[in-house]
């Protein structure tokens, strides 16, 4: 079994939606109960551009932010950040951190939820890679004989 | 001068009910939901949500829907949304060559890695109406390339073609921006705070300053070096993990502006850049951007101060719509006893010029000479 590491399974929760993680969640079975320590609370973080590219860093806008932090019954803690105003998306990101801390857990996260949802986030990102390479301009002058 | 007006509560509500109606229209057709202007409207969000300085799409498209179409008043509506709001993070700055694109094109080299990509354009179209919309036509899904598994990667093409050295390189000397939502701007103001005022500046505003240094007030000779349009993963720093952790993506434009050039006794001539960036698709955004950015660096660049876009305090602080929306709606609040002292000092200055009239009139009488006697 491979084991996605915290900074890859909150980019990977992130990036998928809600509706996506409570379809898998719920095979989940029956998860040990939890408090909010903090929040889900709704704020913004500032986003930063860079001049040219590859330039001194410049402030863009902000976007709007969510952000929770849960713990267990037995005290285990968790995080979760995501962008836009969705409480329920943050709070469970921040329960998949603290669930993956279990080892009785760890198994069923990653095979029924993180495993399915990352096929998922690569099958969306080849569908529009594929779209955009439709519309990839094809130079007849510049194809040479082979 | 402004006094407090009493009345017109009656009046006001129902003016907002009318408007609200109005908005609602015929009440025979559905209701125009939020969602929907998110999905089919998503250039008029992209742009609310550039000129608030706030993304959010559903919030944009609820500004929009709110506005009745108003985008003025669309931005100036999320604008205020977000001075509700804390701010949690600040994010690493976005990597645009990492960007899973949509579009990607450029007007001074051909052949590229990864490729010109037209993506989701209006470019091309004939600008005849299309009165199939008007018949509610079946739309064809796009089409995709099967053989293409991954994206292929497209490097910024500034920084690749550039081994003679011929185009100026944008080089990051670690040094922290400043931040007009903290800091008021004051002038003079470095190209990074620029950049922030600009990037929520007035699409239309920025238009027309780009192409007056196209017709000549200003002149920098541009070509649209590099535009990328595509998602974006946004990574920001928090207290509880050492790393930077992703929180999501965002949609954003990018414009990479090369101009005629710029050199010295020390530096060789090379290409200048301007640059434009802002959130969601709005390509003719940042190439107005960029060009106003171009514009802007004159001094820096030794260049004579001779169009309106090169003057950065002129560009800069009229370029945000609310400040100006704000400002000229300000003229329809009661101003009564403003007036009235303007009326009272108008009627005294005629008063004054009659007499003085009249004193005139008397002088010419004794001067003028008399008719003779008979």
């Amino acid at each position: 079994m491979t084991c996605t590491s915290r900074g890859a399974r909150q980019r990977l929760l992130a990036l998928s939606s809600r509706q996506h993680i409570e379809a898998r969640w719920g095979s989940l079975g029956r998860l040990p109960g939890h408090r909010c320590l903090r929040g889900p609370e709704t704020g913004m973080a500032m986003l930063k551009g860079r001049i040219g590219a590859t330039g001194n860093a410049f402030h863009l806008g902000e976007m709007t932010l969510t952000r929770a932090s849960v713990a267990l019954d037995d005290g285990t803690v968790g995080h979760g950040w995501v962008r836009g105003r969705d409480h329920r998306h943050a709070e469970l990101i921040a329960l998949a951190d603290a669930v993956a801390q279990h080892a009785a857990w760890q198994e069923a996260l990653e095979t029924q939820v993180l495993a399915p949802l990352a096929d998922e986030l690569a099958a969306r990102q080849r569908r529009d890679a594929a779209t955009a390479a439709a519309t990839r301009v094809d130079f007849f002058t510049l194809v040479r004989g082979e | 001068m402004y006094v407090a007006v009493k009345g017109g509560e009656q009046a006001i509500a129902r003016a907002h009910r009318w408007l609200a109606d109005r908005r609602r229209g015929d009440r025979e057709r559905p209701e125009l939901e939020v969602a929907q202007i998110g999905d089919q409207l998503r250039l008029a969000v992209d742009r609310v949500m550039s000129e608030a300085s706030l993304y959010d799409p559903e919030l944009a498209a609820l500004a929009f829907k709110q506005a009745s179409g108003d985008l003025t008043e669309a931005v100036f509506l999320l604008r205020a949304y977000r001075t509700t709001l804390p701010r949690l993070a600040v994010s690493e700055p976005l990597d645009t060559a990492g960007m899973r694109i949509e579009r990607r094109i450029s007007a001074t080299y051909k052949d590229v890695p990864g490729g010109q990509i037209l993506g989701p354009t209006y470019d091309y179209t004939h600008r005849l109406l299309d009165f199939l919309q008007l018949a509610g036509a079946e739309v064809p899904p796009a089409e995709t390339r099967d053989d293409v598994t991954d994206a292929e990667p497209c490097p910024q093409i500034l920084e690749l073609l550039n081994d003679e050295g011929l185009v100026e390189q944008a080089i990051d000397d670690g040094s922290e921006p400043m931040d007009i939502t903290r800091d008021p701007p004051d002038y003079p103001m470095d190209r990074a705070a620029r950049l922030q005022m600009l990037a929520r500046g007035d699409e239309g505003y920025l238009l027309a300053l780009g192409y007056s240094t196209q017709r000549g007030y200003g002149r920098n000779h541009p070509f649209a070096g590099e535009i990328r349009l595509g998602q974006v993963e946004v990574e920001i720093h928090v207290d509880e993990w050492d790393e930077t952790i992703c929180v999501g993506e965002i949609a954003l434009s990018e414009c990479q502006m090369i101009n005629q050039f710029g050199g010295s006794r020390e530096a060789a001539p090379q290409f200048t850049r301007g640059y434009g960036l802002a959130f969601g698709h709005n390509e003719r955004k940042t190439m107005a951007m960029a060009l106003v950015d171009r514009a802007l660096r004159a001094e820096e660049l030794g260049e004579p101060i001779s169009g309106p876009a090169q003057q950065a305090e002129f560009v800069l602080a009229h370029a945000d719509s609310v400040d100006a929306s704000g400002f000229v709606s300000h003229l329809k609040l009661p101003h009564y006893v403003d007036f009235q002292s303007e009326l009272d000092l108008l009627r005294r200055l005629r008063r004054e010029h009659a007499a003085r009239q009249a004193e005139l009139d008397s002088a010419r009488d004794t001067a003028s000479p008399q008719p003779e006697e008979r």
